[in-house]
């Protein structure tokens, strides 16, 4: 196993992410409520970008009493990543697809001294 | 435990995909995909990629042959505001191919082409480079959907110009660009015309019936054309397409809908008609080209046409084999967007178009639903040779072009 030095933590700001090669692995860096998770740069449908992807909340549809829908809306509390090639949608928390069927991979971070490392 | 510092880790030079970003860099894991999987050695063919013509909207009304409409364009192009491109009709503002800006080259293509070159010359390099493929076969966008023009003479003055200005600027520019030109259907004496005046011309392997429209392709009006081009051996073939005014489709309220079933269901009702009225019959050695539609549809077609024609025989009389027989004999399916959530599926699928001699390989590309040459070199029920006609070499013969490789990886 190898550590990889990417930067300092603060350097990652909350929404914010750090997309680097370490070797010849690509992983993304994202802060999501003040955490940091790590995905490969791969995205399991096409094996696309998925981490240099465009960051949306959830896309919810409120069903009210009468089953009925009027409004869609964002879920700010889910925070998904939309893989550029092919639209792929991944909770950035959990690296599952909204039917639960696809993950990211996930890549093993330490943080040490105010330093984030990528573990391979 | 290797710790490794800091200059062993490169912060990638796009963070985030948009827009303005270089094609090369989108498509950069395509790129390796093709390197690490040998297809230096191997041939090839995109039968599908777009460009937007619109783009070039200014310089290709330019190449319109009637000169009141020409000026007329123009002036629309000088002096008028807000406005879309001159002439087109589609769906305008209900075009969500991008799905609200999460797939950006879908919205739109717009990094920096600096190098002298026509800027589709220069795209369409950039995408073949990056998929690793030897000859890309381009179609417009925006007018696909001029089969359902009000004024039929539109689709004659602009097809014309589309076909005119393409060989001038993209095809003469670069042989491994190909395209079947635009034949304005709804107008066949035109269409004759078309295929008199661009059958051999630079770039040309065959002609392009855009699928939306309203017109029965089995009608009288349309021998000529067929026998023109049976003559000269050129394919015909029918690109798919949605339009949101087709009342058939109207009451989707999803995108996603509209997309599943519009870019299926017009090459169903033209296939219906083409295997019913026994247009392989007639011309049998005319090659049809079904493109855009998936391929999830055909065995669907295959066995509801068998039944039906076992019942009915009387009202197909012209048929001596089943539908399906047509449809996996002289019918050729470009295969994108390749539906792969169930591979059992997709391989009674392959096995029932023949795939090994009838399927072509198609990326799509720029396209929200794009397919790379991995998909079908990655399947695991194919055999190598079946992998290399379906990228390639079923194109080279079925377009009679070169079969040895010539991209450099």
């Amino acid at each position: 196993m190898a550590e990889y030095l990417v930067c300092s933590e603060h350097e990652i700001v909350d929404g914010g992410r750090k997309v680097v090669a370490c070797g010849d692995k690509e992983i993304g860096i994202f802060r999501v409520k003040g955490a940091l998770h790590a995905w490969h740069n791969m995205c399991p449908h096409r094996q696309g970008p998925i981490c240099q992807g465009r960051i949306y909340p959830e896309v919810v549809e409120p069903v009210d009493e009468n089953c009925e829908v009027r409004t869609l809306q964002y879920n700010e509390g889910n925070m998904h990543v939309a893989c550029p090639w092919h639209g792929w949608e991944f909770n950035l928390e959990t690296g599952r697809n909204p039917v639960g069927r696809y993950r990211l991979h996930r890549a093993e971070l330490a943080i040490r001294e105010g330093q984030v490392y990528v573990v391979l | 435990m290797d710790v490794l510092n800091k200059d062993r880790v490169h912060e990638l030079p796009v963070q985030e995909i948009d827009v303005f970003t270089d094609t090369r860099d989108i498509l950069a894991h395509a790129e390796k995909a093709a390197k690490r999987r040998g297809f230096q050695d191997w041939l090839i063919c995109d039968v599908d990629a777009h460009h937007t013509e619109t783009i070039s909207w200014h310089e290709l009304v330019q190449y319109i042959e009637d000169p009141v409409i020409r000026h007329q364009a123009m002036l629309f192009h000088d002096e008028k505001m807000g406005t879309a491109s001159y002439g087109l009709n589609g769906d305008m503002g209900l075009k969500y191919q991008d799905v609200g800006g999460r797939i950006p080259h879908q919205a739109g293509i717009r990094e920096k082409v600096d190098d002298g070159i026509h800027r589709d010359v220069t795209l369409t390099r950039r995408a073949m480079s990056a998929l690793g493929v030897d000859y890309m076969v381009l179609f417009p966008t925006p007018m696909l959907t001029l089969g359902l023009h009000p004024q039929p003479e539109m689709e004659v003055y602009l097809g014309r110009a589309y076909n005119r200005w393409l060989i001038d600027k993209v095809l003469t520019k670069d042989d491994r660009i190909k395209t079947l030109a635009y034949l304005p259907f709804n107008v066949p004496k035109e269409a004759e015309r078309t295929i008199e005046e661009f059958s051999g011309q630079p770039g040309v392997i065959g002609f392009c019936v855009p699928s939306t429209r309203h017109k029965p392709v089995h009608h009288n009006d349309y021998m000529r054309v067929y026998s023109m081009l049976q003559e000269r051996d050129l394919p015909i073939a029918f690109h798919a397409a949605y339009h949101w005014q087709d009342q058939s489709l109207s009451t989707i309220n999803r995108f996603l809908g509209m997309h599943a079933l519009g870019f299926v269901w017009c090459n169903m009702v033209h296939l219906t008609n083409w295997i019913l009225n026994g247009i392989p019959e007639r011309f049998p050695k005319l090659k049809s080209i079904w493109v855009e539609s998936g391929l999830a549809w055909v065995p669907f077609l295959m066995q509801r046409l068998d039944d039906q024609y076992l019942m009915r025989p009387s009202e197909a009389p012209q048929l001596k084999k089943l539908p399906s027989e047509y449809m996996r004999e002289s019918c050729w399916y470009t295969t994108q967007p390749m539906e792969t959530t169930n591979m059992k599926a997709l391989e009674l699928t392959l096995d029932m178009i023949n795939a090994e001699t009838q399927l072509l390989f198609a990326s799509d590309w720029p396209h929200f639903d794009f397919d790379l040459p991995q998909e079908i070199y990655d399947l695991p029920f194919l055999s190598e040779q079946a992998k290399r006609n379906i990228l390639g070499l079923n194109a080279a013969r079925l377009f009679n072009l070169d079969p040895t490789p010539r991209k450099t990886l």
